[in-house]
């Protein structure tokens, strides 16, 4: 506001007590500090780096790494570059983080309904594990899954087995592997068919409820599309995949699918950790809807089913979805505890291993950096776009 | 519908105290499904409770002095492992002559800090200057030494509780007035200073805090003049201070948002300045507001001190793991012995400090129902 009078009163008052001057004078001195700071760090770096002789720039990327990895997605040698040890890195984050947003997810929503739970014991329990959880560091928890219960496990001889072709032991998870054949792609193909084809059917339900108020058992119908039409087409191509076990052999497991015992820390430590926010932050949601608003809806005849779906949920969703993001956001970040098990994720792998033959403290970092942002980035874009379409729109 | 004349019937039953097994019906096995999940939750709690007390207690060894004490067969919890290097847990490698100053820091603070957590207690204006200002200044003094008297102890043989509360504290202390500037930046009305601020919150809320660190401990020294180079404690405060700096801007941020702009309105319109009508009209009430997320923050901070470990500094944690490879105490259970201490340490830090934020939240809400 005082702004605007300045303005209108023209550039003629360039004195002290003009608001707008000041207010440029102000940001004119704190952008020249800061520039200055930058530069002078940029400076020094310079110099040092010409005095230690560290050549700069990304160059390195392309050099052979000559370090294995212990988990690696995507092909991987002693001989592959640098960058590729980033890529592995990478996507070593990426899966430990989206299976970690996955079940912390189903296991917080589990625990904030659990919470509210009618049965008193169930809820007591749902609040002594958040008590719990939430107040014990992540680190810890990692420690204690990796160097307290993983680790000391027996070895292949003496390996858990909780179901048949799963086994437990110090090297690590073993599970059956599902192997595909070439007339897979028939099976993936009518899976995708089903589910495009229920998301139309449900489409059209509800705008032909909306147009006429008739009700088609959509989401029924739906499922059973879902799960009979793969399940012809996996018969009539004869099989096409199967689980693969692992068999014994005189040192170890051979086959199946093996989950290193610090994936399966990791894992589990942010998933349980995570869970437990998840969960106040669903229970705080829930009850944020008001009585009221449950019992209009009994008022009306709606089951308690339709009313958790249709009254309860897209309002509770609203307050869920912003903290849910920061939430998802910090698993992410935290993923990169990693390090302290020796899993290789990106900042093991890169910020640390790749960090540490190479030198290229600068670049190194800052690449590692750049990848955190990004996703966090595109992460609240997603949950930005999503909180759009959900948000209250008021006319 | 028909009218029933109820008068001179019993209360309904609801309202008579419930006998345990009516109560028991009524929240545990009132339908199938219920019931399912009683008995489920039981045996959750069947298969988790009864090891954990046989493993901490029954099992337990509580009295020896050597490792030989917890070879035992089937024993569980090798406590005088813990007994036997309490002092390297709170103190680390810091001199065992020298450690009446940690103590003596120890009490200084709580001196300071227990006050300030009592609402309703005069003098807090002061008692805040003295918390942010000089307690830093004396636990320098205090614990890095090199006075007459003192003699000096490097930071690399601090360690366990101590460095976590050093790390935690001077977090704390350092980000709430740097995230009060951030916060004040974000909500200018002057675009460069928004932009930098917004900038500045973004980046270290985008990045984790184990990058944070490995910049501070391998990329920092590069950017500082040759000769001028402070130990990786320091770097590492360094770090931790401006990471939560920004979280700390957000959640000051919340509380300025509370505010109605009326408020800082009418603190201009009687003639105070930007700063005046801030720090007497529009903070105080800001950041009453947000005393519990400020302690929730703190929370978050407690716990992502373990994180130091990782740049080769010993927390509490770091200390328990660095004990656990001493060859005089290589135990089986004491892998799960150690981390079960140091989860209760930290658990009932932390615990501790989020009842005193729903305690505060409480208090709060009724003061604003008013």
């Amino acid at each position: 506001m005082a702004r605007g009078q300045g303005q209108k009163r023209g550039t003629a008052t360039l004195n002290w007590y003009n608001p707008r001057v000041r207010s440029i004078f102000y940001q004119t001195v704190v952008l020249v500090s800061v520039i200055g700071i930058v530069w002078f760090f940029a400076a020094t770096a310079q110099e040092n780096l010409e005095r230690l002789n560290i050549s700069s720039g990304f160059g390195f990327l392309d050099t052979t790494a000559g370090f294995g990895i212990i988990q690696t997605l995507i092909p991987y040698s002693e001989q592959s570059s640098y960058g590729r040890a980033f890529l592995v890195g990478l996507l070593n984050t990426l899966v430990v983080a989206v299976i970690g947003i996955v079940l912390a997810t189903l296991l917080g929503f589990f625990i904030g309904v659990a919470r509210l739970s009618r049965n008193w014991l169930i809820a007591k329990l749902a609040a002594a594990y958040v008590e719990i959880m939430r107040n014990i560091p992540l680190l810890l928890h990692l420690f204690f899954w990796y160097f307290a219960v993983l680790r000391p496990l027996p070895g292949p001889d003496n390996s858990l087995t909780p179901f048949d072709g799963v086994y437990l032991n110090n090297r690590g998870l073993i599970l059956p592997a599902p192997v595909f054949d070439a007339s897979a792609a028939y099976f993936f193909a009518s899976l995708a068919l089903a589910l495009a084809g229920s998301v139309f059917l449900i489409r059209w339900a509800k705008s032909r409820q909306i147009a006429t108020g008739q009700l088609f058992p959509a989401w029924r119908t739906a499922t059973g599309i879902v799960v009979l039409l793969p399940a012809l087409v996996w018969l009539i191509a004869g099989r096409p995949f199967e689980l693969e076990f692992a068999e014994r052999d005189a040192f170890d497991y051979v086959g199946g699918m093996r989950l290193l015992p610090e994936f399966v820390a990791l894992v589990l430590g942010l998933t349980l950790y995570t869970a437990a926010f998840i969960g106040e932050i669903v229970r705080a949601g829930i009850q944020s809807v008001s009585k009221g608003q449950i019992e209009a809806a009994a008022a009306l005849g709606l089951k308690d089913s339709t009313t958790l779906r249709l009254v309860v949920i897209p309002q509770a969703m609203r307050l869920i979805i912003p903290p849910l993001t920061s939430q998802i956001l910090n698993l992410t970040k935290n993923s990169s505890l990693a390090v302290a098990i020796a899993y290789p994720d990106l900042v093991a792998v890169f910020a640390g291993t790749v960090l540490n033959q190479t030198g290229q403290a600068i670049e190194v970092i800052s690449l590692t950096m750049a990848v955190y942002l990004t996703l966090s980035l595109l992460t609240s874009l997603a949950m930005n776009w999503y909180n759009a379409r959900i948000a209250l729109k008021e006319r | 519908m028909a009218m029933e004349d109820v008068t001179g019937r019993p209360p309904p039953k609801s309202v008579l105290p419930m006998s345990p097994i009516g109560w028991a019906r009524r929240n545990l096995f009132s339908s199938p499904g219920n019931t399912i999940l009683t008995l489920a939750s039981l045996y959750i709690l069947w298969l988790t409770i009864p090891p954990f007390l046989d493993f901490t207690i029954f099992s337990a060894v509580w009295t020896g002095t050597t490792r030989e004490a917890c070879l035992v067969p089937d024993a569980g919890a090798c406590w005088p492992f813990v007994w036997a290097n309490i002092d390297q847990f709170i103190y680390g490698r810091y001199p065992p002559s020298e450690i009446w100053r940690v103590n003596l820091t120890f009490a200084l603070g709580a001196a300071v800090i227990i006050p300030m957590l009592i609402p309703g207690l005069p003098a807090r204006k002061l008692n805040l200057v003295f918390l942010l200002i000089v307690y830093p200044l004396v636990a320098l003094v205090l614990l890095a030494g090199d006075r007459p008297g003192l003699p000096p102890v490097p930071t690399s043989e601090w360690g366990g509780l101590l460095v976590t509360l050093v790390v935690a504290i001077t977090g704390i202390v350092a980000s709430l007035p740097l995230g009060v500037l951030l916060a004040l930046g974000r909500r200018s009305d002057m675009p460069a200073i928004r932009m930098l601020s917004i900038i500045f919150i973004e980046f270290w809320r985008g990045v984790p805090l184990v990058t944070v660190l490995f910049m501070a401990s391998v990329m920092l020294p590069l950017f500082l003049p040759e000769g001028f180079s402070p130990d990786n404690l320091l770097r590492c405060l360094v770090g931790v201070a401006l990471f939560s700096s920004a979280y700390m801007a957000e959640v000051v941020r919340g509380g300025l948002q509370s505010i109605p702009a009326g408020q800082y309105e009418a603190a201009r319109a009687v003639g105070l300045t930007y700063w005046q009508a801030m720090t007497q009209v529009v903070l105080p009430q800001a950041l009453r507001h947000v005393i519990p997320g400020i302690v929730n923050t703190f929370i978050g901070l407690f716990k992502d001190t373990t994180l130091v470990l990782i740049v080769g500094l010993f927390d509490l944690l770091g200390q328990v793991r660095a004990q656990l490879s001493d060859p005089n105490w290589t135990v089986p259970q004491g892998a799960l012995t150690g981390y079960i201490f140091a989860a209760l340490v930290f658990w009932a830090f932390c615990f501790g400090m989020s009842q005193y934020s729903n305690f505060m939240e409480r208090r709060l809400d009724t003061s604003r129902e008013r």
